[in-house]
């Protein structure tokens, strides 16, 4: 059962690896909103906003933001790519394939588990390029090697919970269009965190919230592996955060699959 | 064609029912199709004929009713009724972006087959579907009656022993669908048990060793063709004249419905050259002068009309 399971996942990842060699255009589409914003914020809006973490030179404040900034703009990216499978995870249900894979004897978790991988896959190699283009508007890792893998690592949980909860969103819409529309929650719970500025300078209720929702400590487990600044505990709550999300996608994206109209 | 062996029905359905809400599409269907034949689930749209293909395939759980395919429940163990089963449904199920080829080894993937048998398994079905030549195109490139076939040669990669066929020739031309029933025929050759829904009376004439017709969730007759036809009337010929004498005596002498608007007379007839021939003799001998003649065979209206006492696209009121 377990080595059905492995086999036909294989195939259908390589069924989503194929369609997305056939429209690359996907995955840069994924990496530009991430990098727009991420030049935005740099550009237009570092200099004031690192003036408020405490710089103060123009020029040095606004390097001071790259570097809060990145990790928050990493999730984003991660975020960003929940949109590309929920489009494609609506688009593929309303082929009729669908049908022919659930009346055929393969593992029945196959179909979600090959646009899982190809979806985490696909958001690794969006957060490449956001890495790259980072890196040369001046970010500058402070930490060592085991430290960025550990970084790597912590991103790929994200986008593993992200997209099992963005294939449950592309599952429950009956449009194509809704489906494009869902995760942009994730996009506000992404603003709502300590992505662009430090969760003490919200209003009260505000604050509270962002240090309660699941982004916050897993972007600064991410910026104190980048960047050096203290981890602490926050890495174990954002490795919790990614496994409670992973579970509920799961379960959620599987009940739905189960009971999706054949008609 | 007709199955001698007295082993098990491949497909057993007792008192089949589904509903959604207060709309009760299938009210209570049996059915027995014995291995290695061909049957007919004949009926208007509506009738529930996809439903029960749904249910039947495990894509849809039923209300009430025992459903055994090849042996097996298909409530209790559906994993060992799609091990036996293959779909080709109305949706055409392939994968559009795909080429034909890709299409076809992804599903010998699926079916495990390993490299090599599948190789050779994609290169034979490209060849007996006609689609060798196209096997490197996109299957959203294909015209309608291309995409069906790949779409049947898919369901046929895992050599089901079973198969369901829903309308497989609707909306294909008639070369296709000639080309269509040339592969049931082989197939069932083979040994294989098809389950086919048409609302084509000839189809399920051509290929169908036993017909039932599906009426608004209800099977309302069932039998071989033959059987069936005897409860349909024949079908009707149609004669138009250029003025109201020569309809008087035309009517006179062969009797018939008048249709005295059209100036036309509509008589019961086999539609054989020959009987349609003794009509204008007789007309001729008596120097009528006939206008116009068309000939109309029996078909799914007038099996509908004799059965049901009414016409398919009549709206009936539920109960």
């Amino acid at each position: 059962m377990t080595a059905m399971l492995v086999t036909d996942s294989a195939t259908m990842l390589r069924r989503s690896l194929r369609r997305m060699r056939r429209y690359p255009s996907l995955t840069f589409f994924i990496a530009v909103i991430p990098v727009v914003l991420l030049l935005l914020f740099a550009f237009v809006l570092g200099g004031t906003m690192g003036a408020g973490l405490g710089g103060t030179a123009v020029a040095s404040s606004r390097d001071a933001y790259i570097a809060y900034v990145v990790p928050g703009i990493l999730l984003i990216t991660a975020a960003g790519a929940a949109t590309g499978t929920a489009i494609s995870v609506a688009m593929d249900m309303t082929e009729g394939i669908i049908a022919r894979f659930r009346t055929m004897s393969i593992a029945r978790s196959s179909v979600l588990a090959g646009h899982v991988v190809g979806s985490v896959i696909q958001s690794v190699l969006a957060l490449a390029i956001v890495f790259v283009v980072a890196l040369l508007i001046g970010f500058r890792p402070t930490t060592g090697p085991l430290e960025w893998l550990a970084a790597l690592g912590l991103y790929v949980l994200t986008s593993i919970a992200i997209v099992w909860l963005s294939v449950g969103m592309g599952l429950v819409t009956d449009s194509v269009e809704t489906a494009s529309n869902l995760p942009q929650i994730l996009l506000l719970f992404a603003f709502t965190s300590s992505a662009f500025v430090p969760t003490d300078s919200m209003p009260g209720p505000l604050a509270w919230f962002a240090e309660n929702q699941p982004f916050t400590p897993i972007i600064e487990t991410i910026r104190g592996l980048l960047t050096g600044t203290p981890v602490g505990s926050t890495a174990i709550l954002a490795v919790a955060w990614c496994l409670v999300l992973t579970a509920i996608g799961y379960l959620w994206s599987r009940r739905l699959y189960e009971r999706i109209p054949t008609q | 064609m007709t199955a001698t062996t007295t082993s098990a029905p491949a497909i057993r359905v007792r008192g089949l029912r589904k509903s959604y809400g207060d709309r009760v599409v299938l009210d209570g269907i049996d059915l027995e199709v014995a291995q290695g034949t061909v049957f007919a689930l004949l009926g208007p749209n509506g009738a529930g004929k996809t439903t029960t293909i749904h249910i039947l395939s495990t894509l849809l759980a039923a209300d009430a009713g025992d459903i055994s395919i090849g042996g097996h429940d298909v409530s209790r163990d559906p994993a060992a009724v799609r091990g036996l089963i293959g779909v080709t449904g109305q949706i055409s199920a392939v994968d559009k972006q795909f080429t034909g080829e890709e299409n076809l080894r992804l599903m010998a993937d699926l079916c495990h087959l390993g490299r090599d048998e599948g190789r050779r398994r994609v290169v034979d079905l490209l060849e007996r579907f006609e689609l060798s030549d196209d096997a490197a195109k996109p299957a959203m490139k294909y015209s309608g009656g291309m995409k069906r076939r790949l779409d049947l040669a898919m369901t046929l990669v895992g050599r089901p022993r079973i198969i369901f066929l829903d309308e497989p020739t609707t909306g294909l031309d008639p070369r296709s669908r000639r080309v269509m029933w040339q592969i049931v025929r082989e197939l069932v050759a083979d040994g294989v048990t098809i389950l086919l829904t048409t609302q084509y009376l000839e189809e399920a004439d051509r290929l169908a060793s036993r017909i039932a017709l599906l009426d608004h969730g209800r099977i309302v007759a069932e039998g071989t063709p033959s059987e069936l036809k005897r409860l349909v009337p024949g079908g009707s010929v149609r004669l138009e004249f250029p003025d109201e004498s020569q309809l008087d005596r035309a009517a006179a002498l062969l009797g018939g419905a008048r249709d005295d608007e059209a100036l036309a007379l509509n008589l019961a007839s086999d539609g054989a050259v020959g009987s349609v021939r003794a009509v204008l003799d007789r007309l001729d001998a008596a120097s009528v002068t006939v206008d116009a003649l068309s000939v109309k065979s029996a078909d799914l209206d007038d099996v509908f009309l004799s059965l049901t006492g009414r016409r398919e696209d009549e709206e009936v009121l539920v109960p």
